[in-house]
């Protein structure tokens, strides 16, 4: 086991990556990664011209949601904006706007949005309504008396937001990079580890000495186990200087269920390592299956979203089960009555991953 | 010596302040089987690598066959074999792909590929093994196949760069039936080795220490001169006096 | 003199020909790398396409109704009508929604007070509360809004009676993808990603190979020209990205209902384009590094990741602090997925994209000249 100690650190690729990808992950990609709509860009055609006109557009570029990109005569022109990105949203505002209005107490707007981005285009769409809707209601109470609003019954919605009022969204994406972190660790470097063994042919020397094979096995597991759980308690205390973020439930929760997790994807690790014969496979295999494991981890998109298949897909994803318990940890501070099944669930992860590997490993050697 | 087809006129090859190969002299004579002797870091690879045109000198001249170091490498490398001490070939192709590569590369035309494929595996009594991947062969099997690629294209010179490291003893002999075999035909052979047994093979020898040749001449004249029994003896004579730590 | 460079060139050509045929046995003899190489274009397009949508749907909602009255109950059925929400039962005491929010059972959670639809109809107006599980933000923002619209429907319904004056209708009309898919979104992007990880990694990764395995000497040995082992390097993975591009664009015109809107010619072209910088990149590696786990980490750390971030189809660069958005421009992934989208989802033609274009060319040549430059040098 020292001697495992000895190589990884001995490896500099190995440190740099332990190093690095902390580092990398925790500050570059958070910052990267906000998903939060604002700064859309408009373009508005205003056939009309008037008062009413002028002040919606202002309106909307004094809000904070919206850049005016730019203000056209022609719709071709706000068109094109579209065209080169350099507009999300094109307001067109038709003639006689303001007149007819009043005169039919009835007007339409249109509106046209890049929809490439669905989310974008959905939040963008909606801020907007939201802002005519504003604008709609004071202008009518310009023109009505007091008195007659009486009539109209309003329902004020109060929301609130738990866990994250400021809807910060690095609040988010932290606990979730911290569980891809510890996967990268546990699953990519034991897994190449192994298969360099191989490929050096250490591992036929190894085979020949009387090591058994489950203190070998183990011997390779326990550092990076506890690798994994270093770089985890980094990553943590990474997210607390930089974003602030205080894990709110109890670290003994916390590290129960990562010590757990690590144990299920070395278990994967090794069970890679036994499929291939070069480090270059290891590679592509293991980063094809972090590839599926992010995308259907609910990192970025959530999973009641997905269709059922897709859903029944991530049932057997373990990444998604730590970004789910990462997320309810850190932020919501759940106990351990919360997380009980997710557990469970990892544990038979660990125990048929780990089972599966061994089992592979004897019949290979 | 009759038309010499590689010679050295103080060639030298200085790493910053490190002096690699310093004014190497000598001359290789067509058909001859040289031996370029030293221990690990004397400056054996450079030399060849130099004369391959792999690698430009600091200083000094040297022509192989007739062409010039400096800048007529291009007509060199058509003129040559090379072996280099790992073997070099492709692990994960098959005998004859390998083969007709090193064909496709030198230039060979398919149907020259052809019955010069046939008749390498011949040779080899490799009828067996055509389509085995090179990484199934016994290390002394692609040791003569990386050999027999390097001479595919009939080159006048052939480099071979520490040919039988990790060879067993009759698969040495083997390959050196090779080497004579190519002598025959004219091939120039230039090798390079630390088997003291094999220099004995050579029609002479060169032995570096660091970085200059100590010693050149056939073995039969070095034994004499140094007043010993055996290549091993000389070698050792002339290395105890090395500076240069092994690496 | 003209025969003898006839016979030149011939002798060229069929030494090119040895190569690229070896090149391509290397390739399909590695029957792993080979399936992944082809599997994870169409896995992502699957997954991107089918799996994850940025639409937020079926969330879980849990109700308190202390009214249980006319109006709470309608605007529970709307609720439960929708296609965004999901309602997982009644709660009755307040802390119940934090212990759901714990177990991560529900999303979000509405509570109707007591004499909610008195208080409507008598002082005319009520207060609905919602609540929202923010450690998601986006979706929570995303439910809040879909909530907050589906009780305005109701005030709207109400008070249609009334007949209220100067309404303002806003249309909204979604271009390009009306139906609000991913797939637009991050089919150009999933085109990006492989090409990158075939041509940098496999070819630095190829030739980094050759170099530890020593048959890198002996190729520069014999009369082969150095530039012609890269070159014969680069044509199994320009066809083999080619290869994948063609499998992406099936894909996503058959499977996903997402055709090429414009010129198909114009996507290869640039494809092709784009494809050369990734061989440049993967060439320039190679010729940096020693080792196949170095190249692998360096193009996996140094192009992937960059790719994955800066391109802009998973995060949107005009949110990015202005250092990252300044580092945007210089990964060539980003003006090719802007021009990928372009092209296809859009259906513009080249004098749209001849800006994004001509960086692209001017990225490439950079590379291209420095990567022969260093591999030229290293031969010393």
């Amino acid at each position: 086991m020292q001697k495992e100690f000895r190589q990884i650190f001995r490896n500099k690729s190995i440190v740099v990556m332990i190093a690095f990808m902390p580092i990398v992950q925790l500050i570059i990609l958070p910052l990267a990664a906000d998903y939060e709509v604002k700064n859309i860009n408009i373009a508005t055609v205003d056939h009309d011209h008037s008062t009413y006109s002028q002040k919606l557009i202002s309106k909307i570029s004094g809000s904070k949601y919206f850049n005016l990109a730019g203000y056209n005569q022609r719709y071709s022109d706000a068109m094109e904006l579209i065209e080169l990105d350099k507009a999300d949203l094109i307001l067109e505002i038709p003639a006689g706007f303001e007149k007819n209005l009043v005169r039919e107490n009835q007007q339409k707007l249109f509106i046209a949005v890049n929809a490439i981005n669905g989310v974008k285009a959905n939040l963008g769409a909606a801020y907007l309504s939201n802002i005519i809707r504003n604008f709609n209601d004071d202008i009518r109470l310009q023109w009505m008396q007091p008195s007659k609003s009486n009539d109209i019954s309003t329902i004020d919605i109060v929301s609130s937001n738990w866990y994250n009022p400021l809807l910060n969204y690095k609040v988010f994406m932290v606990p979730g990079i911290l569980g891809i972190l510890v996967t990268m660790v546990g699953g990519f470097l034991s897994a190449l580890n192994i298969v360099k063994e191989k490929e050096v042919g250490t591992i036929e020397q190894i085979n020949v000495t009387p090591v058994k094979k489950h203190h070998f096995i183990l011997g390779k597991l326990i550092p990076f186990w506890i690798l994994g759980n270093v770089v985890f308690s980094i990553g943590l205390v990474v997210s607390w200087l930089v974003y602030g973020i205080v894990v709110s439930g109890s670290l003994l929760v916390l590290y129960s269920f990562v010590s757990l997790y690590m144990f299920a994807v070395l278990g994967l690790g090794l069970l890679v390592s036994t499929f291939c014969e070069t480090q270059q496979q290891a590679m592509f295999i293991m980063f094809f299956l972090m590839t599926i494991f992010i995308l259907m981890g609910g990192l970025f998109t959530s999973i009641e979203s997905m269709p059922q298949w897709a859903q029944v897909v991530t049932w057997f994803n373990p990444l998604g089960y730590l970004i789910k318990v990462m997320r309810m940890v850190i932020l919501k501070g759940s106990g351990f009555a919360d997380i009980k099944i997710q557990l469970l669930i990892i544990a038979a992860f660990a125990i048929v991953l780990n089972t599966l590997a061994v089992l592979n490993y004897k019949k290979t050697n | 010596m009759q038309d010499p087809v590689i010679k050295a006129h103080n060639l030298t090859k200085r790493f910053g302040d490190f002096v690699a190969a310093d004014s190497l002299s000598f001359e290789v004579g067509k058909g001859e089987i040289f031996g370029f002797l030293g221990a690990n870091g004397a400056g054996k690879t450079t030399a060849m690598r130099m004369l391959c045109g792999l690698s430009r000198p600091s200083s000094g001249s040297a022509t192989v066959a007739g062409f010039d170091v400096y800048n007529q490498t291009e007509s060199i490398k058509k003129n040559i074999g090379y072996m280099s001490q790992k073997f070099s070939l492709y692990e994960d192709l098959t005998v004859l792909e390998n083969i007709r590569f090193f064909g496709g590369i030198y230039g060979l035309t398919n149907k020259k590929i052809k019955t010069k494929s046939e008749e390498l595996i011949e040779q080899l009594d490799l009828q067996n093994g055509v389509k085995k991947l090179v990484s199934d062969l016994p290390l002394g099997w692609k040791q003569k196949l990386a050999f027999s690629v390097a001479v595919i294209h009939e080159p006048e010179i052939v480099f071979l760069d520490e040919p039988t490291g990790g060879v067993d003893p009759l698969t040495r002999r083997q390959f050196w039936n090779l080497i004579y075999e190519a002598a025959h035909k004219e091939m120039t052979v230039f090798v390079t080795t630390h088997y003291m047994d094999e220099a004995e093979y050579c029609n002479r020898v060169s032995i570096m220490v660091d970085g200059k040749i100590e010693a050149l001449g056939s073995p039969g004249y070095l034994k004499k001169k140094y007043g010993v029994e055996s290549m091993d003896e000389v070698f050792y004579d002339l290395a105890r006096g090395a500076t240069r730590a092994n690496d | 003199m003209a025969t003898s460079t006839g016979l030149h060139g011939k002798i060229i050509k069929s030494q090119f020909f040895a190569f690229v045929r070896k090149e391509f046995a290397h390739v399909l003899r590695d029957r792993k790398t080979l399936l992944i190489l082809f599997g994870l274009p169409i896995v992502q397009i699957l997954i991107f396409g089918f799996a994850l949508t940025n639409e937020v749907k079926n969330a879980k909602i849990i109700v308190i109704d202390y009214a249980k009255d006319v109006a709470s109950r309608k605007i529970i059925n709307k609720i439960r009508a929708s296609k965004y929400f999901e309602i997982e039962g009644q709660a009755i005491r307040y802390e119940e929604i934090e212990s759901a929010f714990k177990k991560g059972t529900i999303k979000i959670a509405v509570v109707f007070p007591a004499n909610f639809s008195e208080d409507l109809s008598h002082p005319g107006s009520a207060q609905v509360q919602l609540i929202a599980d923010a450690s998601d933000p986006n979706t929570a923002n995303a439910l809040i809004n879909y909530a907050t619209a589906i009780i305005r429907d109701y005030e709207v319904e109400q008070n249609k009676i009334l007949n209220v004056p100067l309404r303002i209708i806003p249309e909204s009309r979604m271009l390009y993808n009306p139906q609000l898919k991913g797939a637009p979104n991050f089919v150009p992007g999933v085109m990006a990603l492989v090409l990158m990880l075939v041509c940098v990694m496999m070819t630095a990764v190829s030739i980094v190979k050759e170099k530890e395995s020593g048959t890198m000497e002996v190729l520069l040995v014999s009369p082969f020209k150095p530039i012609l082992v890269i070159l014969s390097k680069a044509i199994p993975y320009l066809l083999l990205s080619l290869i994948n591009v063609t499998i992406i664009i099936l894909l996503s015109v058959f499977v996903l209902d997402l055709p090429v809107n414009g010129s198909l010619f114009l996507l290869f072209a640039e494809s092709t384009l784009f494809i050369i910088t990734c061989l440049a990149l993967g060439i320039l590696i190679s010729v940096k590094t020693a080792s196949q786990q170095v190249a692998m980490l360096i193009s996996l750390m140094g192009m992937l990741l960059p790719t994955l971030l800066f391109s802009g189809f998973m995060f949107p660069i005009e949110n990015m602090p202005w250092p990252l958005q300044a580092f945007s421009n210089i990964i060539p992934s980003k003006w090719y997925y802007i021009i990928v989208k372009s092209i296809m989802i859009k259906g513009l033609g080249f004098s749209a994209i001849w800006k994004e274009t001509l960086i692209l060319f001017g990225i490439t040549i950079f590379f291209l000249v420095v990567s022969l430059k260093s591999f030229k040098t290293r031969l010393e």
